[in-house]
């Protein structure tokens, strides 16, 4: 991964500086709060209903087990003993003190961590598939391009004040883990005739109160130019963008309004002015790059005996063998495979996890992968690099620092926003309505059976949970003062992104478990053989399901 | 205690009397004049002296003032582009960018523009409501001159010129990116 050299360092040391200036001057009345809003933000901290909130980068989901170990260690030490892996890839702090946040990110900066532009109207940390590097289906390695996004937007002077917040993703397989198509710019990696590299750049991706699936404004940009174009993408958008209406500030809405044709254009006559500076990826800069993420020393296997060692395991085990199935991924080195740590068993807030087991997550990843972690979107850890005879071990231990819930991509491993127990602009709660469908659906047999399951909950329509793009949305509502849920089925996070339909009237906190199950009757019902549930939903419309969610009861 | 800068007074930016300019405290030596005065301003009756016209004034009378070229600078407000003055920046003595409000950035692309698109070498001048902690990046933009409001003691802002000491983007103080210095080494 990655490494800090002495400029990183001093530039990281001096922002934390900096903000320890600002913080005492704003405790010392020096700055208003209007004032120091921005610049607390850009520092990852933002004040929350209970508490002050600290948002810690991890830069497209990468941490190396030392750095793991460093946010146990601040957990207890500055807060109450847990974390929360967010939908950005990042990690969440909900109790620190505001007095402490210098001092937390001088120890974040030891090390080369921070909490730059985790918030505020800038361009945010770079997201991307979990399973860069080691995927079958990769084109080419997304982490080198997102190291170099990462430090051209790292303290870029122009676009520190954007209208609003920025956030990019990329995405180097034909999959997308990334939901590139729910970002400000998703950038897709790409291979033209001749097989040179080169991105399909989408802009104007958004969820919040008015979601959009970007639009790809060039299929093909070449390597080089990868930053000037974005920065002529950006340009466009802090000059242009609205900045009377807070809610319409995003640069979906620019897009909207001009329309894409001639956003594109406005984009592409910008960028004829400086692709040639000095932001080209040279050939040296891209070599420079992609030392940083070397192949690990892989050994070789025997095909066959490693076979027969996991066969004999699963065959021992049931439960081994369903963990099997759903919490690993096929890895492109024969011998491997990807493992997903769990964070989601039942009643446990989706994310979080305690000081020990972020200990624990470390030492696994010191065990069995190369010493590294990568938090996903879906709010798990990964560990990428597992070789497969050693599967058996690592689950055994997942299990008992509690990891090893085998429910990866089913409909109890969902994302779930804070919701009211957290966050002042929650209509409703959202952490109990994700418990009580966990406790409804906790036959495991029937879970596999239905087969990967997108459910998101957000606890209003700023939509951190990604309600739109979940194939069952739910979304908190306020109706006269009292705690409502709308659902919408048929939203997607992937290369066929799309946003979900709402079903009908809202139902309430108990309601909402049973309804699920209605919905989950009518697509078992309906269902080919091992049709998943969003092509189910493709197939027969949303007619089926709203006829049997509101039948009158006969 | 230094009071903290005022609130937005409205959308038009203040002429202090003393500014920073490269590092240093000066005098004030120029004139901004606002939009929206009582009277139509001519190149008849613009007082003499340097003056830092609104954009569209300057636009109307650029070609009248010809002779007084050295004291006539222009002031953009902030949903005013760069280009609109384009290359006749490499003319000018004085661009002033307005802040109607701190969080507003589009003063800093104007800046960028100014100076590494349009060749502008004149002094390039932030005026409004920007703080303090966004002097490094004004300085990475292009501007070497800080119109601060209200009563802040500029002494003590000056230091803020310094909280960072390299930077990972080219822009108009720098001209090869992080990336591409490392890759050289
Ligand atoms: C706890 C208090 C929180 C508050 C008050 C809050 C507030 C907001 C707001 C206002 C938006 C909409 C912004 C916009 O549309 O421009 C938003 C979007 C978002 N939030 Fe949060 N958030 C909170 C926590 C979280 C957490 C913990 C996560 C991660 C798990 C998160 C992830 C997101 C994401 C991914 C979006 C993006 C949706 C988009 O692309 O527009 N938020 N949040
Ligand atoms: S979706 Fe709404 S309730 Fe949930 S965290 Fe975001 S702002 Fe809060």
């Amino acid at each position: 991964m990655y490494r800090y050299d002495e400029q990183d360092h001093k530039l990281i040391r001096e922002r934390v500086a900096q903000f320890r200036g600002q913080t005492e001057r704003y405790l010392a009345g020096e700055l208003s709060e209007e004032e120091f809003l921005p610049l607390r933000l850009q520092n990852g901290l933002y004040v929350q209903r209970l508490a002050p909130m600290l948002r810690i980068a991890v830069p497209y989901g990468l941490m190396n087990s030392t750095q793991v170990r460093r946010l146990a260690e601040i957990t207890r030490k500055y807060d109450k003993g847990y974390a929360h892996f967010t939908t950005r890839q990042n990690v969440q702090l909900n109790w620190p003190n505001l007095e402490d946040v210098p001092d937390i990110l001088a120890e974040l900066a030891e090390v080369e961590m921070h909490a730059v532009q985790t918030s505020g109207n800038c361009i945010r940390n770079t997201t991307t598939d979990q399973f860069a590097g080691v995927a079958g289906d990769e084109l080419v390695d997304p982490r080198p391009y997102c190291e170099l996004i990462r430090q051209w937007s790292t303290f870029h002077p122009e676009f520190a004040f954007l209208p609003r917040k920025f956030k990019i993703a990329v995405c180097g397989t034909e999959t997308d883990r990334a939901a590139i198509r729910a970002h400000d710019i998703g950038v897709q990696i790409v291979k033209n005739d001749q097989g040179e590299v080169g991105f399909q750049i989408f802009v104007g991706g958004g969820l919040g109160r008015t979601p959009i699936i970007g639009v790809a404004i060039r299929d093909f940009l070449p390597e080089t130019h990868l930053l000037s174009y974005l920065e002529a993408i950006v340009r466009v958008y802090n000059q242009l963008g609205r900045r009377d209406n807070k809610f319409k500030a995003r640069i979906k809405i620019l897009v909207k309004a001009l329309g894409a044709e001639e956003f594109a254009r406005r984009v592409e006559a910008e960028w004829e002015q400086i692709k040639d500076g000095a932001d080209q990826l040279t050939s040296e800069a891209i070599t420079w790059a992609k030392r940083f993420f070397p192949e690990p020393e892989y050994k070789t296997f025997n095909a066959s005996h490693t076979e027969a060692v996991l066969r004999d395991h699963a065959g021992a085990e049931k439960a081994f063998a369903r963990w099997l199935e759903r919490n690993t991924f096929p890895h492109r080195v024969a011998g491997y495979q990807a493992v997903t740590l769990s964070t989601k068993p039942t009643g446990i807030p989706p994310g979080d996890v305690t000081d020990r087991q972020l200990e624990a997550i470390a030492d696994l990843a010191d065990k069995y992968s190369f010493g590294e972690v990568r938090v996903t979107h879906e709010q798990n850890v990964v560990l990428a690099d597992v070789e497969q005879e050693k599967l058996f071990d690592l689950w055994q231990e997942a299990r008992k620092s509690g990891f090893a819930t085998p429910n990866i991509g089913t409909l109890t491993d969902m994302i779930c926003c804070p919701g009211g127990d957290y966050c002042s602009l929650a209509n409703a709660k959202s952490i109990p309505v994700a418990e009580a469908i966990q406790r409804k659906f906790d036959d495991l047999d029937y879970l596999y059976d239905l087969g990967d399951l997108d459910l998101n909950i957000s606890g209003c329509m700023n939509a951190c949970g990604h309600h739109h793009i979940g194939h069952i949305g739910i979304l908190g509502v306020d109706k006269k003062g009292e705690e409502f849920y709308q659902v919408q089925l048929g939203g997607s996070s992937n290369q066929n992104a799309s946003l979900g339909k709402v079903l009908g009237p809202s139902f309430s906190r108990e309601e909402m478990p049973a309804t699920i199950g209605k919905i989950l009757d009518v697509f078992v019902e309906n269902r080919q053989p091992d049709e998943l549930f969003i092509d189910t939903y493709n197939r027969i419309g949303l007619v089926p399901f709203k006829e049997r969610v509101y039948a009158k009861a006969s | 205690m230094p009071k903290p800068a005022k609130k937005p007074v409205g959308a038009l930016p203040e002429n202090p009397e003393r500014v920073i300019i490269d590092r240093a405290i000066a005098d004030n030596t120029w004139n901004l004049l606002p939009l929206g005065g009582e009277e139509e301003i001519t190149a008849e009756t613009l007082a003499p002296g340097k003056v830092i016209l609104p954009l569209s004034v300057w636009l109307e009378l650029r070609d009248q003032l010809q002779s007084r070229k050295e004291e006539i600078g222009v002031w953009l407000d902030s949903d005013e582009t760069a280009d609109l003055i384009g290359d006749a920046a490499e003319e000018l003595p004085l661009i002033a960018a307005h802040f109607p409000a701190f969080t507003d950035g589009r003063a800093f692309t104007a800046g960028r523009l100014l100076r590494q698109r349009y060749g502008f070498t004149g002094e390039l001048r932030a005026v409004g409501n920007f703080m303090r902690d966004q002097l490094t990046y004004l300085n990475r933009c292009g501007f070497n001159a800080f119109a601060f409001q209200g009563d802040q003691p500029l002494e003590g802002l000056l230091e803020s010129l310094q909280d960072f000491s390299d930077s990972y983007q080219a822009a108009a103080d720098q001209p090869l990116p992080i990336f591409r210095r490392r890759a050289l080494l």
